[in-house]
């Protein structure tokens, strides 16, 4: 698929209702997601800048504090957001934009 | 500058005190002079890597296959490779050691690296992935006029790379040192001479394949140890916390403090501490590491050795998977030093202090837990973790220089592939020599700022360029190339003018800027710039920017037309 019949394909996709839902779709989660790992760790910086002190409370009278499972949480957070977007796009959004494509022969 | 630079080592190399050399040699007198266990492991690294080398390089005939590996590489080949091009021995080595000393303090870096992993791959992998072919700015300059968003992607691109493999060509030469037992200028060499071959005759082939063996030995290893320390604790994180504490408490108590000041002082390494001064600083350094990530163009030169986005997406999950772990990891190590290396007196010198240099704690307990064998097994991935590191960065810096400024600046997209492999293997050697160079003229210097300036430029001038022309439609040209400018600049000259460059490297007293890192400024500073330019742009260029847009992105989210591998 080249040059003009490409350029076609893509002024059509451009207007098609369900391509845009698509899009919107992906978007708003990707946007959802990059929030809550974004503010997720300001809340953490803002935390640690203005309370040490609490990130340095023992938990349940042991030594181990809560800043422990708040930073460890932090990286798990992070791990675990790219897979729940990983797993959307792989079960939701690529099934849907293959039939999409499909419906214009790319 | 590099005269000054050059006179402040003369400077301290002459004005070193007597005893300082005395303890210096003494604390090499305790090491073995050369470590041959370590030697051999390493040794059999490099052999192995430069057979991948020979076979990548039978392989590299295309400009294709030199910046991209044909595109043919795995999502989680490449999510290991991203990894082993991430995490550095300074990650290793360094976060470590600061666990040992502070504690707590440590995991607040390593988050730092590890959350622009899931923005990268929210808002740009995959669309990276289907608008670009050979490096960022393919996809950065897509709808724009080629000349301008090219240099200043070349630019932005050798910037950083050079302050990123400064502080790796420095750390390397020190590290090396320590572990083997040869000179600064020796280990210098090896690791230039070592990253040109794989670069110069492998390319992208040998370069995945180095950053694979690495992260895979580096994550090996790493697992080995926090493993041994916990079992050592009976696997409770409780035990290896309480335990480090009332080490910390104890050595504390034996250096003339009170009973209370003690158990203070080992109660600290659980909460916070010295490391972030001051709420901006905190908020400005967290802003440079994770918005930085998104944009260093070595990281971001992996998403097209990939064949599709899905792939690209895979990537990330796994490199974030990988790298997050490794962190785990490296807390488990650092406070398992605490415990394991700070009670041995074999490990400390007189003053109590870490035999070797504070970035040692992840080496002695390589040793405290597997004797000499594993310990030369850590120095020796140590090594390898390096020269990952500086392949991938020497890799992308000939990509800008071949790809963007004289394939499509100068020739206008007109240059042969063979002439494109060859204006990028004179540059690698070119940056080969460079390297080592800029490595023995900045050895006796505090480097250690060129690592978080590598990251804020990355985050001032590429990521806002990437994200507007990615997302914006009314990014133009002009708006791209001077407020990605001005971005790089204003983090540029910021850096500068923070207590780290100018007190404590150049020693021109109160800094002007009080921040440890000038990216809360000039992160924003990147993006109004360039939608400002953008919207006072009137040019008739402005005009084909804006009207590119639509079909840009919908390439961008579906892939259509995108560079297909060629794996052969």
């Amino acid at each position: 698929m080249i040059g003009v019949q490409e350029e076609a394909v893509i002024q059509a996709l451009g207007t098609d209702e369900r391509y845009l839902a698509l899009v919107a779709r992906r978007s708003r989660l990707a946007w959802l997601l990059s929030a809550i790992i974004f503010f997720a760790y300001v809340a953490y910086l803002l935390l640690i800048a203005f309370d040490k002190a609490l990130l340095g409370t023992p938990i349940a009278g042991g030594v181990t504090s809560w800043g422990i499972p708040i930073g460890l949480g932090l990286i798990l957070l992070a791990i675990a957001l790219t897979g729940v977007y990983v797993a959307h796009a792989n079960r939701h959004h690529d099934g849907l934009m293959t039939e999409i494509l499909k419906d214009y022969g790319a | 500058m590099r005269v000054r630079v050059a006179a402040l080592a003369a400077v301290s190399v002459s004005f070193i005190p007597l005893p300082a050399w005395a303890a210096a040699l003494e604390g090499q007198a305790q090491r073995q002079p050369v470590n041959w266990i370590a030697i051999a492991m390493f040794v059999a690294f490099v052999g192995l890597t430069l057979w991948i080398t020979k076979v990548a390089a039978a392989r590299t005939r295309t400009a294709s296959d030199f910046y991209t590996a044909g595109g043919g590489i795995s999502g989680f080949q490449n999510g290991l490779a991203m990894a082993g091009d991430y995490m550095s021995a300074a990650s290793f080595l360094g976060i470590s050691a600061q666990i040992f000393s502070d504690g707590y303090d440590g995991l607040i870096y390593s988050t730092g690296f590890l959350v622009g992993w899931p923005i990268l791959l929210f808002l740009m992998a995959e669309r990276l992935r289907n608008l670009g072919r050979f490096t960022f700015a393919d996809v950065a300059s897509y709808r724009f006029a080629q000349p301008p968003v090219r240099s200043f992607a070349a630019i932005s691109t050798l910037l950083v790379v050079s302050f990123y493999l400064i502080a790796q060509m420095v750390g390397a030469g020190q590290l090396i040192k320590l572990l083997f037992g040869l000179p600064y200028a020796v280990a210098v060499l090896i690791v230039g001479a070592l990253m040109m071959l794989y670069v110069l005759f492998g390319g992208m082939r040998a370069t995945t394949w180095v950053q694979i063996i690495k992260a895979v030995l580096l994550l090996g290893g790493a697992s080995f140890m926090a493993l041994m320390v916990l079992a050592q604790m009976g696997f409770s994180l409780e035990t290896l916390f309480s335990r480090a504490v009332e080490v910390k408490a104890q050595s504390a108590l034996s250096g003339g403090a009170t009973a209370v000041e003690a158990a203070e002082r080992g109660r600290s390494i659980m909460a916070p501490g010295n490391f972030i001064k001051d709420p901006v600083s905190a908020l400005s350094f967290g802003l440079a590491l994770m918005l930085g990530t998104a944009g260093l163009p070595h990281i971001l030169m992996r998403f097209f050795t990939v064949p599709d986005a899905k792939e690209a997406r895979k990537s990330v999950l796994w490199a974030t998977g990988w790298i997050g772990y490794f962190y785990i990891l490296t807390f488990i190590i650092g406070f398992g030093a605490i415990v394991l290396v700070g009670t041995e007196s074999r490990y400390l010198d007189s003053g109590g202090a870490l035999s070797g240099g504070g970035n040692m704690a992840a080496i002695h307990l390589a040793h405290a837990i597997g004797g000499d064998a594993f310990l030369g097994f850590i120095s020796a991935v140590a090594f390898a973790t390096i020269l990952a590191v500086v392949a991938g960065l020497t890799l992308s810096a000939a990509s800008a220089v071949s790809h963007d400024l004289y394939a499509t600046v100068f020739k206008h997209g007109r240059a042969s592939s063979t002439d494109e492999l060859r204006v990028s293997r004179v540059t690698t050697v070119a940056l080969g020599v460079l390297a080592v160079l800029l490595g023995l003229l900045f050895e006796k210097q505090n480097v250690a700022f060129m690592v978080s300036l590598a990251f804020a430029l990355a985050a001032s001038g590429n990521f806002p360029v990437l994200i507007l022309s990615l997302l914006w439609s009314g990014c133009t040209t002009r708006g791209a190339a001077w407020g990605g400018i001005i971005g790089l600049l204003t983090a540029f000259v910021l850096t500068l003018l923070s207590p780290a460059v100018w007190t404590n490297t150049f020693d021109l007293g109160l800094a002007p800027f009080p921040y440890s890192s000038a990216a809360l400024f000039s992160v924003p500073a990147g993006f109004i710039a360039i939608w400002l330019i953008s919207l006072l742009d009137q040019s008739p260029r402005a005009a084909i920017d804006k009207a590119g847009y639509p079909a840009q992105r919908v390439r961008a989210e579906t892939g259509v037309g995108a560079f297909a591998a060629i794996d052969h």
